[in-house]
């Protein structure tokens, strides 16, 4: 690594100097430069104010203020003169802050919340959510002519109540008055800026339109309308009734009162939990629940363990075919080498994700080339038992990764001096002495770096595990959806976006254990192998 | 071998050739190489075949090359569930872009830490070798809630957005491409930069028109690199992107045949042959670029 200042010009230069460097800029930049660049600034400044403007709009205050700040900034480093370092970062930074540096920090954020399929809105959205679910056609409801409008996509009803009196709502406005409507046989049948959707437009978007409830009023209570053909709605109300003041859901038929308990959701005084519920802080909930509940905790235990087995073994046994391949074909007495050397990088070249979809292919237990045709119909279960999954993944993964370890080995080889085998060998050393005690030791500290690199790539080799097995076999005393094969970041996918309850809270707190993990193995990693820079000096 | 040394000139006997001493010599390491390239290229020729089978299931696979014909090929391009030509195209898109502005944005980050002086520069390097430790999957769950949080306000970058995805990974522009360039950028003596100064040129100028010209094996080196981790990646594309025509090969050949048993693996082999043809052909004409600049890190 190479961080010191190497340059020369570390002396920071006078005044006269500076201003010299801004003559001369000033006088080189072309009007062609200064154009483009108040080109694209002009660009990025209308695309800020037109975001900001939306943010205005849905009253994203904290955005708002973020975006307008990083703008003024982006604006204030590239019309002033100078600040050359920042000119060339920012573009780049600005990326990194966001998409990797605060993400990292959300997933905390993540960890100590309950989000998941039930939990992922607000209290009030959470509500309303309730109470539509809950809904029932009042009995003796008046008939309500409708439209159906579309505007941008999003859909309204154009209400006609029995009076005469037009109004206007959809999902997230409660039905307003409208004065401006087209009046066709008493009916609002249409209005500027919407198109009303004809019989064979409702036709095509019946489950759209049938989901659609437009509440009544600004109080959940009031119920909300609701069409099953498009033309004709009626009341709806919930049978849930909500209470502002004591903030409990009363459900009218059974008459259970459900209360927030500060869990997230209402819960009855039985226990029992009416869902969705909404997001809160839970604290250290999801780690107390991975370290002490039975169903998490041996899984966990399980996926890390294999995770640091699986890269230890993947890097060692790539390592040392990639090694010993390099040192048998090293020889120049050798033809044929150059037909070798291609054929054996083959597997790195073709993509890594279609390689593990075509071994899982090869190696299925009862159709797959491996069972049929070289062990003659033998219906060894490759992916499908805990112990041979877990062998299949490292003999895949060794075939995907042999042929960088043999590249890597072969031009570290070649790197050491032929000086040095000679001088030992006229010493009496023999070939095998010789690899031991000078060869492999001057490898090691040119390739220990990337053999770090491959084991955290290994670490988190997703696409292996989760195209070959799918982590499977499935483990099914696991309170989670967890197999054999699956390593920690898998095990966090498949938490978070697989099956029915998608637990985000949980799949963060579980990488919040990765980043801890990798943070200390790297740190010791690191210390390795300056200690082994240092022996060879 | 011969030796002249004037006056007599001495000439060994040709030795008879000896099966066993040619063995011990080079002939087993014939034998291993054989081995190896059966191991590393059989389930590539396996693909062909299979891809040249017109019966579609894994079992009538097994028969190597026992049919050939391209009706798997033409399935695969006009498979109304899957929309192959597109994940093609979008792959290529969301890839081709994603390696043009990483080099773009890595080039000028390597530019200012090669080149100037300034307070922050080491703790910004050693910050991209840290950041490099935590690759951006390890974070994908607040990827997805930031990416639809962003939807709701601004759907044409949010989720299900080839722009949203592109943006998310050029947050790891910055990074191992940075170092490996800046190791290169360190390599161009500083004296072609001061000389172009000195007639008149501007920082802007030095940096297109010369630094970026010099560099250019670099610059082919990161753009494959994060062209081919970019079209391998499966977690983020397979989290961001919900429409199948809007996904990449990596998503939509996966879901394909995610029960190899019940897949047709004709079309999937005839998609995999034409999705790899172009990165291996590619790779193997750079290879020794990649090489290079795979192992650069390491002879420091």
């Amino acid at each position: 690594m190479r961080t010191d200042d190497t340059d020369a010009s570390t002396t920071k230069p006078s005044k006269r100097h500076q201003r010299a460097a801004m003559l001369a800029e000033a006088a080189s930049g072309g009007l062609k430069t200064i154009l483009i660049k108040i080109v694209l600034l002009g660009i990025v400044d209308a695309i800020a104010l037109y975001a900001l403007f939306i943010l205005f709009l849905q009253q994203q205050w904290l955005i708002f203020g973020l975006v307008a700040a990083v703008t003024l900034v982006v604006n204030w480093i590239y019309f002033t003169p100078g600040k050359l370092p920042a000119k060339y970062l920012t573009p780049g930074v600005i990326f990194l802050v966001v998409f990797q540096v605060f993400v990292v920090g959300y997933t905390a954020y993540i960890g100590f919340t309950n989000y998941s399929t039930g939990h992922n809105s607000d209290k009030a959205q959470a509500i309303s959510a309730l109470m539509s679910s809950a809904q029932e056609r009042v009995p003796d409801s008046p008939t309500y002519a409708v439209s159906v409008l579309d505007q941008f996509g999003t859909l309204s009803f154009l209400v006609t109540d029995p009076d005469g009196e037009v109004s206007l709502g959809s999902a997230d406005t409660p039905l307003s008055p409208v004065n401006n409507a087209t009046i066709d046989g008493g009916e609002g049948v249409g209005l500027t800026g919407y198109t009303t959707l004809s019989f064979q437009d409702i036709l095509s978007r019946t489950t759209e339109i049938t989901a659609l409830t437009v509440p009544f009023s600004d109080d959940p209570n009031d119920g909300a309308l609701r069409t099953n053909d498009g033309s004709s709605a009626y009341l709806y109300l919930s049978s849930l009734v909500y209470d502002e003041q004591a903030d409990t859901m009363t459900d009218t038929a059974s008459g259970t009162v459900f209360s927030d308990t500060g869990n997230g959701a209402f819960i009855s005084a039985a226990g029992e939990e009416i869902l969705p519920g909404w997001r809160i802080n839970v604290g250290f909930d999801n780690f107390a629940r991975a370290f002490t509940e039975e169903g998490i905790r041996t899984p966990l235990i399980s996926v890390t363990l294999w995770t640091i087995t699986f890269a230890t073994l993947s890097v060692a046994t790539t390592f040392f075919l990639g090694l010993f391949l390099a040192i048998v074909f090293n020889d120049m007495r050798m033809k044929g080498r150059k037909f070798y050397r291609v054929a054996m990088i083959l597997p790195y070249a073709f993509p890594a994700f279609l390689s593990a979809l075509v071994w899982a292919g090869m190696l299925s237990e009862s159709f797959g080339f491996v069972n049929q045709v070289l062990l003659g119909g033998a219906e060894i279960p490759w992916l499908t038992n805990e112990w041979l999954a877990k062998i299949s993944v490292l003999v895949v993964n060794l075939w995907l990764g042999f042929p960088y370890m043999f590249l890597v080995c072969t031009g570290a080889l070649q790197s050491i001096p032929a000086e040095l085998e000679e001088a030992a060998t006229v010493d009496g050393a023999k070939p095998w002495a010789v690899f031991r005690l000078i060869k492999l030791p001057l490898l090691l500290v040119s390739v220990a770096p990337l053999l770090i690199a491959s084991f955290a790539y290994n670490f988190n080799n997703f696409n292996l595990i989760y195209m070959l097995t799918g982590g499977g076999p499935r483990d099914a005393a696991a309170d989670v959806n967890v197999g054999a094969t699956d390593i920690l970041i898998s095990m966090v996918y498949k938490v978070a976006f697989t099956g029915q309850a998608r637990d985000y809270g949980l799949a963060s707190a579980f990488s919040i254990i990765i980043f801890v993990l990798v943070a200390v193995i790297s740190v010791v990693a690191f210390r390795k192998t300056k200690a082994l820079e240092e022996l060879n000096r | 071998m011969t030796s002249v040394d004037g006056v007599t000139r001495v000439i060994p006997l040709k030795r008879p050739f000896n099966i066993r001493r040619w063995f011990a010599r080079t002939g087993w390491r014939h034998l291993v190489g054989i081995v190896m390239v059966v191991f590393s290229g059989f389930p590539l020729l396996y693909v062909l075949s299979a891809s040249l089978n017109p019966q579609g299931t894994l079992t009538g696979s097994n028969a190597l090359f026992s049919r050939v014909g391209f009706e798997a090929y033409a399935r695969m391009l006009n498979s109304p569930d899957a929309p192959f030509a597109q994940w093609f195209g979008n792959t290529i898109l969301i890839a081709g872009t994603t390696s043009i502005l990483t080099v773009f944005l890595g080039a000028l980050a390597a530019y200012s830490f090669s080149r100037m002086r300034f307070i922050g520069r080491r703790a910004g390097l050693l910050t991209l070798v840290l950041v490099q430790m935590f690759p951006q999957l390890l974070a994908v769950v607040a990827l997805f809630l930031v990416m639809s949080t962003i939807g709701d306000l601004f759907p044409a970058i949010g989720l299900n957005t080839q722009i949203g995805l592109i943006m998310v990974y050029l947050g790891g522009a910055l990074g191992v491409n940075t170092y490996l360039m800046y190791g290169f950028f360190n390599t161009i003596p500083a004296s072609i930069d001061e000389a172009a100064k000195i007639d008149g040129a501007s920082h802007a100028r030095i940096f297109f028109t010369i630094i970026l010209r010099l560099v250019a094996p670099i610059l082919a080196v990161v753009g494959l690199l994060s062209f081919i981790a970019t079209t391998n990646d499966f977690v983020v594309a397979s989290v961001l992107l919900i429409d199948p025509d809007k996904q990449t090969l990596a998503v939509g050949l996966y879901r394909l045949v995610s029960n190899p048993n019940y897949a047709d693996w004709s079309a999937f082999s005839a998609g995999a042959v034409l999705a790899a043809l172009p990165v291996m052909a590619l790779f193997l004409y750079l290879q020794k670029y990649i090489v290079g600049g795979l192992t650069a890190g390491s002879d420091k």
